[in-house]
């Protein structure tokens, strides 16, 4: 068996053996759970970064359905035959950078996870399914597949929040599983769509693939000459609000800064590191290219570029208004997702290219704010910024590292934030100037709420309830080193992201080659 | 070879940063010898590079340009460094003045609970400068542009635990950003209408129209937006004297000498970028900024307040130079002025170290008797700033009034130029000599202070000799070099042609010869500095070169014969003011002006009340909109979300309530209750009687035969 065609699976499902394993563990072992969780997604970060390793986009010709896909890892096996639906495995450029990523954050999240002592079985046990279920978004080139993986990741996270969360955790477990699935609810309806329409489109030639994403995008079934028909537009809605919700995007945001805050830190590293893209995900691998008429319909990029404007600065507005240290990392995601959505609107090629970028970039930005906060939650035992003060003294370890994860947020040149900001205006310039002006504000006041943050928190004389806050320890210095390092290298030579994907860019945008 | 200097001169602090940055607490003295060291080797090699562009045939010593960030197939931005005289030049100066300010912090510093954290932020802001002036494309100019803000902000607020440092320094950084975002919108502009952001191709592309008009226009604005916030340019610069909460000498290095002149290095080497409408502007603000900041001066009273407000308005000089085309004269001003405000601030940091912090001069007083060759090397400075013959400052002065006077004759309209720098020349004199005065001579205010005032140690006193020396010699000494290499040229024609080959990028030298005629004549001054090699080779304009030289050889005598009288009827003044006689007492009592005048002296204590108002106009209505956004996303969008969960809940409520008393209650336990009923009734009719069931039995036979009858 060709090692290479199983990778993708074993990315996908190890950790699901990993928790197999973690179920069939004592509960009194905890250090065993834990370091089973280690291993398992250490060992599928390593997979993730053969796959990075042996990556190459160029073996397919272009103008193929599967261009810009990696031949050597794809898989498809039937699986429920009479519906054509298959066991479809396939990465581009994007899926791999999202999967290396995805396999760094889980496998450091596992080291934040480290603090929490109820029921840590039944903890690790889920996390491992989320995993699974994550990765095989990213992976998945299977609609009905696709969607699998899209509820499976809920279920665990649902109950990540609900048991191991806050004070509101019901509340918040809740309002993100019912918001989530009334997204998922609509992107169900359009994958029916598509399945209806293959059934008779060209005489049912081309049944079998149904559920096939890169077939569907490749013989686009709901063309018709003459622009986009209602239908198209209902069902580019229904993907976007159901994507538009897990990016979050204004207005359908209001679940996030809840689910974050109350969630355990290592679950809110997870959900903003790799969840939110999985909204950004869906627009670029099914909502625009299943749909790319209505994408480049002049008044949707207008309407859908003004919204990302929208989100950049109403998060950050938002951002500068909090009281609670998390709630204000929950909304700058809002404001850092705004520049994904306004990326890919232009549908210029810097724009993408930034707006991918941007994705990776705020992966590891936010994970490492979000475990900055956890740190000092755990010694704290509260979040509000008021109460804070002169940490930087008390803690210079931490700060430093804070510093680092801060200005990489801030999008401060050299640093992974700086590119995909810088991209995507680059690319929105060329399709309006005076928006993308208008949306620079957002990097002021990006400046404005990270600074008077972090000076509210960290600077300022040492207090004496601090006193006694111990420095980092050693498994918060193993999840927020690497972070910081990855902000850093990826700054420096953004290149390193940039060449994985590119390929996949082009692939994308001569979608719409012909219609703008 | 130089290539590979250059790369070493920008990799030694960048070794020594990620080095100090992990292991400062392990290394002996926390590295501060390491630090200045490389310092060192750096000044050592920037002098090689400069040794060498002195006597280098070609303009363009090295230039090394590789693919950074690609931004579609085939296309990408690069990233590049390269070396002419105009960087040769900056790299002496960040070099020299960030050596001695290490140098100098070593004694200073001494004791300061995160003084390795300190070097580090030298360190930092050392690499990201010296990127800077080698950088090579606007990109890589903003990377390090925005990287010397982020040293900025970590040097002053190096003692955090003040409110007040941690306010400078989010100003500091939000101020010069704020300029940096037009600075990016430039750069925006440039990469849609270039496609490339290399100087060399912009300047090329200003040659060829690609780039023009408008777009221009903008794209130059919007870059010198960003001078304007390095810079501290009005309105800008309210900033730059709140940095002085950092440590001394990083007020010297980085908000005296190094960064704050990054606005007039860039002016200077992207000038064919801007256009005329864009020069004026220029102009306006570096005249604006100039006599503006020097009113302040004339009031503060803490010694490094004034020394912010003179630098603001010393770079008003500079920008104004640029603007009239003048840039050599302004980048030369940028030399001469580093090195005698890093006397001066490095001065003012060892009687401040000396009076234990204590920064009001209203507490000093006679210390020339304590710390008597401090007091010597300030003078020095003090009178290069003022721009006494023959001092540094009196060179570079001369040669940025010159360029507003030649600029002035050629449009008459814009006499406020010159004006504004005239005028801020005698105030610069008056309020140094007000400031040296004060500090210096006369009776110590302060006893106790005094008392224990000793002279500075010798790391701290070196820094002072050797920029105070340049202070004097600075201007001459490079023109002699120049000399040497021409011995027939001397004077004026010296500091002219060291201007020229000193300061000029080739590049910038090359484009400007190539901007079109009615661009040019805009601009006479910008001609007037790449004149000659231009007009020589045109017959027809001969006579105009030289008229212009003439015009120029005018200027320039006028600009040095006023500012002479001007500057030295400012020391008179002060003098007058602020020189004790033996009794105490001076000639004009200060309050026999600032009485009067109480409404004047009110608004030039509090600044024009500029901070007042950002904080009325932006920043207190930023924070309530964002307290307003934070309240109205969770009071109305999220209500929303919430109110469909409670209409879900609603709807779950009614159908439930419907569904236990309709369905449940009574169909499915009516029918029961009714089936109950129904036996319960009917078990009366279980008699156990066989009669009575026989009676019944017949009666339904009856009645079924009638109902067969009687329907079928």
């Amino acid at each position: 068996m060709d090692f290479n065609k199983m990778l993708l699976t074993l990315i996908t499902f190890l950790p699901l053996a990993g928790g197999g394993l973690i179920l069939m563990t004592p509960r009194e072992r905890v250090g065993t759970i834990r370091w089973i969780s280690v291993a398992t997604t250490g060992i599928v970060f390593a997979l993730t970064c053969w796959l990075w390793w042996i990556f190459n986009p160029a073996a397919i010709a272009s103008g193929t359905a599967y261009s810009g896909y990696d031949v050597k890892t794809l898989t498809d096996v039937p699986w429920i035959g009479a519906y054509h639906i298959h066991y479809r495995l396939g990465v581009d450029g994007l899926s791999v950078l999202l999967i290396v990523m995805t396999g760094f954050l889980s496998f450091l999240a596992t080291f934040v996870a480290f603090p929490i002592k109820k029921y840590v079985k039944g903890f690790f046990a889920l996390y491992m399914l989320l995993v699974t279920g994550m990765m095989g978004v990213f992976v998945a080139l299977d609609f009905f597949l696709f969607y699998v993986f899209w509820e499976v990741m809920l279920l665990p996270m649902y109950f990540l929040i609900g048991i191991w969360g806050g004070p509101r955790k019901e509340y918040a477990a809740i309002k993100f599983f019912l918001y989530t699935l009334l997204g998922s609810v609509l992107i169900l309806l359009v994958m029916l769509a598509y399945y209806f329409k293959m059934q008779s489109f060209e005489g049912g030639k081309y049944a079998e693939y149904a559920f096939n994403i890169p077939q569907l995008v490749y013989l686009q079934p709901f063309h018709v000459p003459d622009g986009p028909t209602l239908f198209q537009h209902l069902m580019f809605w229904g993907l976007f609000i159901g994507f538009a919700i897990k990016v979050p995007i204004f207005p359908f945001h209001t679940w996030l800064p809840d689910a974050h805050v109350e969630a355990p830190t290592a679950i809110s590293v997870i959900l903003a590191g790799v969840l939110l893209k999985m909204g950004g995900y869906g627009i670029l691998r099914l909502n625009y290219p299943l749909l790319p008429e209505v994408g480049a319909t002049a008044s949707v990029m207008w309407f859908l570029a003004i919204l990302g404007v929208v989100n950049i600065i109403y998060g950050a507005f938002c951002a500068l208004g909090q009281t609670d240290f998390k709630r204000l990392v929950a909304y700058s995601s809002v404001s850092h997702m705004g520049y994904v959505l306004l990326g890919v609107a232009v549908l210029k090629e810097e724009a993408v290219n930034g707006a991918i970028f941007q994705m990776f970039a705020h992966g590891i930005s936010s994970a490492m704010m979000f475990t900055l906060v956890g740190v000092l939650y755990e010694r704290a035992h509260h979040r509000e910024i008021a109460r804070f003060g002169g940490i930087g003294t008390q803690m210079p370890v931490y700060f430093g590292l804070a510093v680092v994860g801060f200005f990489a947020s801030l999008g401060l040149p050299m640093m992974v934030g700086f590119i995909g900001e810088a991209l995507v205006f680059l690319g929105s310039f060329k399709y309006n100037w005076l928006l993308t002006c208008v949306a620079t504000s957002g990097m002021m006041l990006t400046a404005g709420y990270i600074l008077w943050t972090m000076q509210r928190v960290y600077l300022g004389k040492g207090k004496e309830e601090h006193a006694h806050f111990p420095d980092c320890n050693r498994w918060e210095l193993i999840s927020l080193v690497p972070m910081a390092v990855a902000a850093i290298v990826f700054g420096v030579l953004p290149v390193l992201a940039l060449n994985i994907y590119q390929t996949s860019t082009g692939v994308f945008l001569n979608l719409f080659k012909n219609l703008i | 070879m130089i290539l590979v200097l250059s790369i070493l001169i920008f990799l030694l602090p960048l070794a020594g940063f990620i080095v100090m940055a992990l292991q400062h607490p392990r290394l002996p003295r926390h590295g501060d010898w390491l630090a200045t060291g490389l310092l060192g080797a750096g000044l050592v090699i920037s002098l090689v590079i400069f040794r060498a562009a002195l006597h280098s045939p070609s303009p363009l010593l090295a230039n090394l340009t590789f693919p950074w960030l690609p931004t579609g197939h085939g296309g990408g931005l690069l990233g590049g460094l390269m070396v002419d005289r105009l960087t040769a030049d900056m790299l002496v100066v960040v070099t020299l003045v960030s050596f001695l300010v290490h140098l100098f912090s070593i004694k200073y510093m001494e004791g300061d609970v995160r003084y390795g954290r300190y070097y580090c932020g030298l360190q930092v802001f050392s690499v990201s400068m010296l990127g800077l002036v080698l950088a090579n494309n606007l990109l890589f100019l903003y990377i390090c542009w925005e990287l010397v803000g982020l040293s900025s902000y970590l040097l002053i607020g190096h003692w955090y635990e003040k409110k007040s440092a941690s306010d400078a320094a989010i100003k500091a950084f939000i101020t010069t950003r704020l300029g940096d975002v037009g600075m990016f919108i430039g750069i925006m502009i440039c990469y849609l209408k270039v496609g490339s952001l290399q100087y060399a191709d912009l300047f090329a592309a200003v040659k060829t129209g690609t780039l023009s008009g408008g777009w221009q226009t903008a794209a130059g604005l919007g870059i010198f937006l960003g001078a304007m916030g390095k810079s501290a340019q009005f309105p800008l610069h309210v900033w730059l004297p709140d940095a002085m909460e950092g440590p001394t000498p990083v007020s010297a290095l980085i908000h005296a000498a190094t960064m704050v002149a990054a606005g007039v290095y860039l002016v200077g080497r992207v000038l064919p970028i801007f256009d005329a409408p864009t020069l004026l502007f220029i102009a306006y603000i570096g005249a604006f900024t100039a006599i503006f900041a020097a009113t302040i001066a004339l009031v503060q009273d803490d010694i490094k307040k004034v020394l912010a407000y003179s630098t603001v308005s010393q770079l008003g000089y500079m920008i104004l130079a640029g603007g009239v085309g003048g840039y050599s004269a302004g980048l030369f001003h940028l030399t001469t002025h580093a090195f005698f405000k890093a006397c001066l601030f490095l001065g003012s940091g060892a009687v401040i170290w000396a009076m234990h912090h204590e920064q009001s001069m209203s507490k000093y007083g006679g210390l020339w008797r304590k710390m008597p060759k401090t007091a010597f090397f300030y003078l020095l400075a003090t009178l290069a700033l003022c721009g006494v013959y023959p001092f540094s400052g009196f060179w570079s002065k001369d040669a940025i009034l010159a360029d507003a006077l030649v600029f002035n004759w050629a449009h008459p309209g814009h006499w406020f130029l010159p004006v504004a720098g005239f005028a801020t020349a005698f105030m610069t004199a008056f309020y140094m000599f007000r400031q040296y005065f004060l500090t210096f001579t006369g009776r110590p205010r302060d006893h106790h202070a005094y008392e224990h005032a000793r002279e500075a140690p010798w790391p701290m006193l070196l820094p002072l000799v050797v920029l105070g020396t340049l202070a004097l010699v600075g201007g001459g000494l490079k023109g002699e070099w120049f000399a040497e290499m021409n011995p027939r040229l001397s004077g004026i024609e010296q500091v002219r042609l060291f201007a020229q080959a000193g300061y000029t990028s080739p590049i910038v030298e090359e484009a400007l010869k190539a901007t079109p005629p009615e661009a040019a004549a805009t601009t006479p001054a910008a001609a007037h500095a790449g004149a000659e090699a231009a007009h020589a080779e045109d017959a027809a304009h001969e006579e105009d070169a030289a008229h212009e030289a003439h015009a120029a050889h005018a200027a320039h005598l006028l600009a040095m014969k006023l500012s002479s009288v001007l500057g030295l009827l400012g020391i008179a003044l002060g003098a007058l003011m602020y020189l004790q006689r033996g009794n105490g007492a001076t000639v004009i009592n200060p309050a026999w002006i600032a009485t009067p005048f109480k409404q004047v002296y009110t608004i030039l204590w509090h600044k024009y009340y500029l901070d007042e108002l950002y904080m009325a106009a932006v920043i207190l209505p930023t924070r309530w909109l964002g307290r307003f956004t934070a309240v109205f996303d969770r009071v109305v969008i999220d209500s929303v979300v919430n109110f469909f969960g409670f209409f879900g809940r609603l709807g779950a409520f009614v159908v439930d309530l419907a569904d236990r008393l309709f369905v449940d209650d009574w169909f499915v336990n009516g029918s029961a209750r009714a089936a109950r009923l129904a036996g319960d009734k009917l078990s009366y009719a279980q008699t156990g009687r066989v009669r009575q069931y026989l009676v019944f039995m017949v009666l339904g036979i009856v009645v079924i035969s009638a109902l067969l009858v009687f329907i079928f």
